[in-house]
């Protein structure tokens, strides 16, 4: 029970983004969910990465993959979602286009809401994604992971965006 | 210098098959009357973003050709995708880029680097399989089929002026509908 409450290990994260269907992940490195997520994600033969530049691009990419039916998560920090806006409110939110997206909030406090952040970049993501209508999930714990997938299935079945936002540095595997 | 509804004409009668096509705002219009098609996708939502469409649906069936006709304003704002396409090497993408040196849809201003960039050579630096660029109609004809038929991801800058225009219906390429035609045009593929 511990374990749940102050641990967010990132093999469970993986492992329920694969339960989602999710085969291809887009990323942009970020410093807090580098090791717990991206490294081993990126040596793990059940999903293709794909490097891009800017994390707009990865709203477009997401969007054409998912007429094939092929599921695709994105995998950023939270200053790419602050930078992609405009792709959000188009692709995502205008179009109702079934973008999954796994934010990393750099520099939130373990164990205290985004809201109540001292840091104002934190503070203002929930606040932003609940105005673009944008549903969201704050993956802080073990207890949390459960989020994950029906989030992502939901996503994919209804064709409507969400984000998950991740609370804490993910535990390597 | 090519007129635009004049080279889309020539790659219209050059195309085989039933490629998908995305094309960006002016080009979009232009196309889409041109040829029309239900595997036309002209809903990038947000300028920059037809590099990107196309790069996911070159992966998502990678035995489909995939035809980009983006804009010169369009890829300055999305100048990573070149890297980022270069790098995912779909061998079912071809790039090309209408370049007429101006934001056509937003009063005809001058882009950055107008005369001076070569779209083809950052592609070709970025790591494109081939890049090619055309401003000569006739040689355009005589060339564009070779292009198209090689194996990408291929880049080619077509120099451009606007010529006869069509109907900017602003509201059909953010609508609803003809993602639906798209979508259901693609369901078996």
């Amino acid at each position: 029970m511990e374990a749940l409450l102050d641990q967010l290990s990132g093999d469970r994260i993986i492992e329920a983004v694969k339960q989602s269907g999710v085969r291809t992940v887009l990323t942009v490195p970020d410093r807090m969910t580098e090791a717990g997520l991206l490294k081993p994600i990126s040596a793990d033969p059940d999903f293709r990465q794909i490097r891009v530049c800017k994390e707009d691009e990865a709203l477009g990419i997401s969007a054409g993959l998912s007429y094939s039916g092929q599921r695709a998560l994105l995998l950023f920090q939270y200053t790419g979602l602050l930078d992609s806006l405009n792709a959000v409110r188009a692709i995502a939110a205008e179009y109702s286009m079934p973008i999954c997206m796994m934010v990393g909030l750099h520099g939130k406090e373990p164990g205290v809401l985004p809201a109540e952040s001292k840091h104002y970049a934190i503070r203002i993501i929930e606040p932003i994604l609940d105005v673009m209508g944008i549903s969201r999930h704050l993956i802080e714990t073990d207890g949390d992971v459960a989020k994950i997938c029906p989030a992502i299935v939901s996503a994919y079945e209804t064709s409507t965006p969400v984000a998950m936002l991740i609370g804490r540095s993910p535990v390597a595997p | 210098m090519m007129k635009r509804d004049e080279m889309l004409k020539v790659l219209a009668g050059k195309i085989a098959g039933d490629p998908i096509v995305v094309a960006a705002y002016s080009t979009a219009f232009d196309w889409i009357a041109i040829r029309p098609s239900p595997l036309n996708y002209i809903s990038s939502g947000a300028m920059g973003m037809t590099s990107s469409h196309a790069l996911g649906f070159a992966l998502a069936w990678p035995d489909r050709k995939v035809i980009l006709l983006d804009g010169d304003g369009s890829l300055l704002m999305n100048l990573g995708s070149l890297v980022t396409i270069a790098e995912a090497a779909p061998k079912n993408l071809i790039h090309c880029v209408a370049e007429n040196g101006v934001y056509e849809a937003n009063g005809s201003h001058a882009i950055p680097g107008r005369n001076t960039v070569s779209f083809a050579g950052m592609a070709q630096n970025a790591g494109y399989a081939s890049t090619h660029e055309f401003s000569d109609l006739a040689a355009f004809d005589q060339q564009v089929g070779d292009v198209l038929d090689r194996e990408g991801p291929v880049f080619a800058t077509l120099k451009c002026e606007r010529g006869e225009t069509y109907p900017k219906d602003y509201g059909l390429m953010h609508g609803p509908e003809i993602r639906e035609e798209f979508a259901k045009a693609v369901k078996d593929f």
